[in-house]
């Protein structure tokens, strides 16, 4: 059996099934959902244990050099814990483990965070309006400035969005909505990716199975 | 009895289905090409920043997508390996995603096979480490703590090309291609602000929104964002060459450009619809 072909046509029968929802729901597509949710919770299993808790833990405790490494039973503990959560009784030790990930999260990112996400983009923001780049440059810098100054105000609730406040809001609101409307567009863009991608799989490999060649 | 307007308002969601499926499947199947063509913007700017890397530099790749952003992120693993591969340039892949490391390894195991690079020399797949942005802070002390052993499982103290790799720092440049968290972000966050080392990102066309404000402080130096960005990498590795490989993006930009038409006129049509009726019960005046 050639097993590169078994592939594919399980692959486009599979992709046909799940399209087929755009019709209505049918058993093909009820089929093709449950074996995609079925087979990714099995793989992700054997996926962990193989490649996140062998190698990262067992290998640890154990090393292949011999000899037991006993520091390694405490991740493996918190570990246990965190499966505790099924039993109604001992659910709260699960939260040791849960603390250790959030502080061990939160401190590591947290000044990270702020450098990247915030000091970073106020110091992009603070520019020489007239700096270089010819015009272009500097009508793109007025619309940035007053863009975050216009959004900021939108975001500014300790005062009512009337007069001077309420026009600058409306600029700041009529920018988001072009930002958004800019994202929207790049999801679309994705979206019809993935629908090509899948399209180049029937196209170009399901149907040359069949000897269509295009 | 519904008027033209009305019907035109609800058009039945399958015949949009249709009409959507065949302005991807005629372009495709008809080989349609629409030119691509190269304005300056973060796609040329990441293609300039790899052009510059001198011959031998070092390059860490992070293959940080799964198979479900395949067509948009492909495209981009193979022009940006075609292009580095080309430039002599060493690189040293991994992944933050589980399912990234076997999709860069049939990138780099394709590209480097027709060019005749050689494994442990000019480049390795050091494989996928859980940790996300913890990894990468570790990384940035000691890479060979973090990955002692390549994807197959071989000592990276044996190979060549990890003589001169000790740390984040050692790298000339950093490339990202991401679908999500941990990814770009990450990579900007715990090496790029921490160690100053050029990032470069390739990303789906949802995110790609989000990391602009990155391109316009520097943190980012190039971005691909979606079939789009990597249609533009394609054509830029292709420029001055004789036979270029075939690639996915080029051709794929063909059926997104007509399916876009396809669905602006749908916007048109539902918004004309809107506004004729708005107007008939006296709303619009």
């Amino acid at each position: 059996m050639n097993w590169t072909i078994f592939g594919i046509w399980l692959g486009a029968l599979l992709s046909l099934s799940l399209y087929s929802f755009l019709y209505k729901d049918n058993p093909f597509y009820k089929f093709a959902e449950h074996l995609f949710v079925g087979m990714s919770a099995g793989y992700w299993v054997i996926y962990t244990i193989k490649n996140v808790l062998i190698p990262n833990w067992w290998e640890n405790l154990l090393p292949a050099e011999g000899g037991m490494q006993p520091i390694w039973l405490i991740p493996g503990i918190l570990g246990i814990f965190m499966v505790l959560r099924i039993v109604p009784k001992l659910a709260s030790l699960s939260r040791m483990s849960l603390s250790l990930i959030v502080g061990t999260g939160a401190g590591l990112t947290m000044t990270a965070m702020f450098q990247t996400n915030a000091l970073a983009q106020v110091n992009g923001t603070i520019v020489a309006l007239g700096q270089g780049g010819g015009w272009f440059n500097w009508v793109s810098n007025i619309i940035m400035v007053t863009g975050v100054v216009c959004g900021l105000v939108y975001f500014f609730f300790s005062k009512a969005h009337t007069g001077i406040v309420g026009r600058t809001a409306n600029v700041g609101i009529t920018i988001l909505m072009v930002a958004f409307g800019a994202s929207f567009g790049y999801t679309v863009m994705a979206r019809i990716s993935l629908l090509i991608g899948q399209t180049q799989f029937l196209l170009f490999e399901w149907l040359p199975t069949m000897g269509i060649h295009l | 009895m519904a008027t033209f307007t009305e019907k035109l308002g609800n058009i039945d969601r399958r015949i949009i289905f249709t009409v959507i499926a065949l302005s991807v499947v005629i372009p495709l199947a008809m080989r349609f090409n629409l030119p691509i063509p190269i304005t300056p913007g973060p796609s040329t700017d990441m293609f300039d920043v790899v052009e510059a890397l001198p011959a031998g530099s070092m390059v860490l790749l992070s293959f940080d997508y799964d198979p479900s952003t395949m067509p948009e992120l492909q495209p981009m693993a193979f022009a940006l390996t075609q292009h580095l591969m080309r430039k002599d340039i060493k690189i040293v892949s991994m992944a933050l995603w589980p399912m990234g490391v076997s999709l860069g390894n049939e990138v780099l195991t394709s590209v480097s096979d027709s060019l005749g690079r050689e494994e442990y020399v000019d480049w390795v797949n050091l494989g996928y480490k859980t940790g996300g942005g913890v990894l990468i802070v570790r990384m940035g002390s000691n890479i060979k703590s973090v990955f002692p052993e390549d994807y197959d499982g071989n000592s990276v103290d044996d190979m060549p090309i990890m003589d001169h790799v000790n740390k984040l720092g050692d790298f000339d440049m950093i490339i990202s291609l991401s679908a999500g968290d941990p990814g770009v972000p990450a990579w900007i966050m715990m090496a790029g602000d921490r160690y100053d080392i050029p990032i470069g990102g390739g990303c789906t066309a949802v995110s790609a929104p989000q990391f602009y404000p990155y391109l316009g402080t520097g943190q980012l130096i190039g971005l691909l964002g979606g079939l789009k960005g990597a249609a533009d990498y394609e054509t830029l590795v292709r420029i001055g060459m004789e036979n270029p490989p075939p690639g996915t993006a080029i051709p794929g930009m063909a059926a997104q450009s007509v399916a876009h038409l396809v669905i602006m006129l749908f916007i048109i049509l539902g918004n004309i619809s809107y506004l004729a009726e708005k107007k008939k019960k006296g709303g619009v005046k």
